[in-house]
């Protein structure tokens, strides 16, 4: 007998899968992999066009400038790691290993830098050690001369780094198995030992991604060097001022790549170490139940209520200075910024333009990113085209939106392409802004249907009823609360963000975050201030009203969960 | 009866593995059907090639006269249950079995009726409106019995349908889905890797080992009369003793046994025997194959204890057996006592060593 393809019969339903996957394939090439291309060959092009080779590498080796800032961004996110993984893990070690009173609380405040711009933690560090900030002396007594420059940078990255660390640390330090910690008991192993043996050796891996994710934030970031950097160059700023300033493309890009090498080392090393640790806790662990200790349940808490206090104090002088009359001479309560900044800096437009395109990140980009996971996990669809659209759905973690944004002019600037049109336009806006957090909800929609059991296609396959009766009967309705919180996740994101958007907006597409940038630069640090604090709010609002839809469908679908 | 589900040289590969080498099979109408094994054997994966959720590399299917080899699952004729039952967590029960048939259009109330029936006919009445989470695990996988059965399939599949079930819950519910199986008359294959599942409910057991079938045949037959060591091994318990062939029987250390065979005197051979192919009692004046034995454990069981008896007749060779509690009272044998023992010759079965 001759052996056939190894091949059944396509059905119609198999037809429509593959062309739905085939879109967003298509999709993800287009708004993803070819800017990215594109970028590349800017960095290996002469501003003529021609081919360069290493050139551009070689021009910028030997430019002493911008080697300074190369030396800048390094060292300084190396600091942040290394003061704010200890500080977070620390933090998370009391949430998980502790029984002090107020953990929700406590967690809940050191999760608010989420909500807001990166920037907000800069504007608020100028009001306390600023020109006519209220703490200036504190810092001389530190023998720090001002806070614009690398000082400011530091403090106020680690403020908005803070919860990215802490939720890596929590969920290592939560996945530990008690049956250890009584083992080592019932040898009489010391506190310290078991710390050493038991506690630091399970969450190794957590503090490795920690530290990665926090350096990459930290390199990639352009909102807080552009605030408070003051003179203080770094590799972020420096993409802006030579792309946005110099109108040089090529040199842009050699620096942007440099900034996708720490984000793409980081993602592989992650990538290495989720498998590592996903083989590490057996299904039989018996989670840990930390006893009550007074003492050591008093210090945590007096350690966690100064960090809280500390966060505190970076976002109420926000709140504070937005309402302030004239600072600093007179404090009255005054909604003067926020008419300032909404009236006549047309931030009002703006924020409804944020808004707009936070609504509509959260409704395309939650369908996209399900279609897709959908498409590759469930259906039988093209097997070789779904492993290039998982591929494609990873990469964006591994790509800063500073990085995107730039490909995107590169990409979508060139006059010969046919997708010209969308430049400037909210939709590419909007496109950009999925891409850059897709890979966030794409796990998180792949984890929603691997929770599935894998059987239903086969057994609605069997019952000949096509996969998209199955999908709107069955899987959609159970996938809903991850479906929540893939748009809850989309829309802060949206409000918030400023890396890519700032290449590509135009004076009609302006969204809130850029125009506190603008504020700032124009002075108006008081507005811009009002504007942050604004963005928070809004953030805050949708995720409040996101809870509120999930606690809606889970009493809704309580009666099938039993 | 005529045969309704016919494998033809069917393999699979998966890169360089070889799951399947060319499976033939012919299942007749109406039969139950047990793919047998340990894990890794190929039973789920020849069940799913069935069902047309694998893909064969090569070979042909042929169901009810008809050619099913490429055909995709949607446009075959079976139903299917899982060991993870795979019901439907949001829909209700009356919904998770009805859900083959709103799809035929079949109107409302022949839908309900339909429904009603097969509840009863898996002993779950009235449980239309409850979820699957508010029932127990044999409950939810009657139901979705229930479910692959509605559509009236020429053909059940069931993938180790009991192995997520209690003790207990196991053995009714495998007599429930023989006898409901009889009653529909329903070509049923089901996998398992439990010999005593297969032993008790299926028409015909197909053994397999390493993508390969060891032997086909009746319950009985496969365990009685096995094919290869391996299903020797597999089903049921088993003793295997180093012998030599001799004419007329066969010697096991210094000592000869009769036994029907026919092997060249001197040849080296492996013989198997089942622990209650062993007899200890009534042992009559003269019989062949008789030795005095040792007993050197006694494993605790039950009615039943296991024993494991040393005899200078073996030589170092140990030959495990089934004795009745009351046995060992009556004679009161424990630790160290010595009995008289005899093998079956007709139940002695050789192997190449």
């Amino acid at each position: 007998m001759a052996p056939g393809p190894a091949r059944l019969r396509g059905t119609a339903a198999d037809h429509v899968a593959s062309g739905a996957l085939l879109l967003v394939a298509l999709g993800l090439l287009a708004f993803l992999a070819l800017p990215l291309l594109a970028l590349l060959v800017q960095s290996l092009e002469d501003a003529q066009g021609r081919f360069a080779g290493l050139a551009n590498f070689v021009a910028y080796a030997h430019s002493p400038a911008l080697l300074q800032s190369l030396w800048n961004s390094l060292w300084v996110s190396v600091v942040v790691t290394a003061v704010a993984v200890p500080t977070a893990f620390v933090f998370a070690y009391a949430l998980t290993r502790s029984r002090m009173p107020g953990k929700a609380l406590l967690r809940g405040i050191t999760l608010v830098p989420l909500l807001a711009p990166t920037l907000l933690a800069a504007i608020s560090l100028i009001y306390w050690f600023g020109n006519q900030g209220v703490a200036k002396g504190l810092l001389a007594a530190f023998g720090i001369e001002q806070i614009y420059g690398a000082p400011g940078i530091v403090l106020a990255q680690i403020f908005a780094v803070f919860p990215h660390a802490l939720m890596i640390l929590v969920t290592a330090l939560a996945a530990s198995d008690a049956r250890l910690y009584e083992a080592a008991d019932a040898m009489g192993t010391t506190a310290p030992r078991k710390f050493l043996t038991i506690t630091l050796p399970g969450a190794k891996y957590g503090l490795i991604s920690a530290s990665l994710v926090v350096f990459t934030l930290v390199i990639t970031d352009f909102g807080i060097p552009k605030v408070i950097g003051g003179n203080f160059n770094v590799l972020a700023t420096d993409v802006f001022k030579l792309v946005i300033g110099q109108q040089d493309f090529q040199r842009g890009a050699v620096v942007a790549l440099l900034l996708l090498a720490p984000a793409v080392l980081t993602f592989a090393v992650d990538h290495l170490v989720q498998r590592r640790q996903t083989a590490m806790l057996s299904a039989r662990a018996v989670p840990y139940r930390p006893r009550r200790a007074p003492v050591f349940d008093g210090l945590m808490l007096a350690y966690c209520v100064l960090v809280a206090l500390l966060m505190l104090a970076i976002l109420g002088m926000a709140v504070f200075a937005s309402f302030a009359k004239f600072w600093p001479y007179d404090l009255s309560f005054s909604l003067r910024h926020y008419e300032l900044g909404l009236v006549d800096a047309e931030v009002g437009e703006g924020f409804v333009n944020s808004l707009r395109m936070a609504a509509g990140t959260a409704v395309a980009g939650t369908a996209l990113v399900f279609a897709g996971a959908y498409l590759t996990e469930k259906t039988p669809a093209l097997g070789r085209l779904r492993g290039v659209v998982r591929l494609l759905a990873m990469l964006p973690m591994a790509v800063p939106g500073l990085v995107l944004g730039l490909g995107y002019i590169f990409f979508f600037n060139a006059p010969a392409n046919p997708l010209h049109g969308l430049y400037h336009t909210m939709a590419l806006l909007t496109l950009c802004t999925i891409v850059h957090f897709y890979t966030t909800g794409h796990l998180t929609a792949v984890t929603a249907l691997k929770a599935l059991d894998a059987e239903f296609e086969a057994v609605s396959a069997s019952l000949k009823v096509p996969w998209w009766t199955t999908l709107r009967r069955v899987t959609l309705p159970i996938c809903l609360p991850a479906l929540l919180d893939i748009a809850r996740y989309f829309f802060v994101n949206a409000m918030t963000t400023i890396s890519a958007v700032v290449f590509l907006y135009s004076p009609q597409t302006k969204v809130a975050s850029i125009a506190i940038l603008n504020l700032d630069e124009a002075g108006e640090i008081g507005a811009a201030a009002a504007c942050a604090v604004m963005i928070v709010a809004a953030s805050s609002l949708a995720t409040f009203v996101f809870w509120l839809l999930a606690r809606l469908i889970e009493r809704r679908t309580q009666a099938w969960k039993a | 009866m005529p045969v309704f589900l016919k494998l033809e040289g069917i393999r699979k590969e998966f890169g360089a593995f070889t799951a399947l080498h060319g499976i033939d099979l012919q299942i007749e109408q109406g039969e139950f059907v047990c793919f047998l094994g340990p894990s890794g054997c190929g039973k789920t994966t020849l069940l799913r090639i069935v069902a047309g959720l694998e893909v064969q590399t090569a070979g042909r299917i042929e169901q009810g006269g008809r050619d099913i080899s490429r055909l995709p699952p949607s446009e075959r004729d079976y139903g299917i249950v899982f060991q993870s039952y795979a019901l439907f967590p949001n829909l209700t029960v009356a919904d998770n079995v009805a859900y083959g048939l709103v799809n035929r259009k079949v109107p409302r109330v022949q839908a309900r009726a339909r429904v009603e029936e097969l509840l009863r006919l898996v002993g779950l009445p009235g449980s239309e409106g409850k979820y699957p989470a508010q029932l127990s695990g044999g409950q939810q996988q009657r139901i979705a019995l229930a479910r692959a059965l509605a559509t009236s399939p020429g053909l059940l599949l069931l993938d180790e349908p009991l192995s997520a079930l209690d003790a207990i819950v196991r053995l009714h519910l495998r007599q429930e889905i023989r006898a409901l199986q009889r009653k529909l008359g329903v070509t049923t294959i089901m996998v398992t890797h439990d010999q005593e599942e297969a032993l008790s409910v299926a028409d015909r057991i197909v053994v397999m080992n390493h993508g390969a079938i060891d032997q086909v045949g009746t319950p009985m037959a496969v365990y009685r009369e096995p094919a290869t060591p391996f299903v020797a091994d597999f089903v049921g318990r088993v003793n295997t003793l180093a012998a030599t062939a001799e004419p007329g029987g066969v010697r096991i250390g210094q000592a000869m046994f009769e036994c029907a065979h026919e092997r060249p005197a001197g040849t080296a051979v492996k013989l198997y025997l089942r622990p209650e192919d062993v007899l200890a009692r009534p042992i009559a004046a003269g019989a062949s194959n008789v030795f005095v034995a040792t007993i050197e454990k006694i494993e605790f069981l039950g009615s039943y204890c296991l024993v494991r008896v040393a005899a200078p007749a073996l030589g170092e060779a140990r030959l495990t057996v089934y004795l009745s509690l009351n046995f060992l009272a009556e004679q009161t044998l424990d630790v160290g006592s010595q009995l008289p023992l005899r093998l079956l010759p007709e139940r002695l079965r050789l192997f190449d060593a």
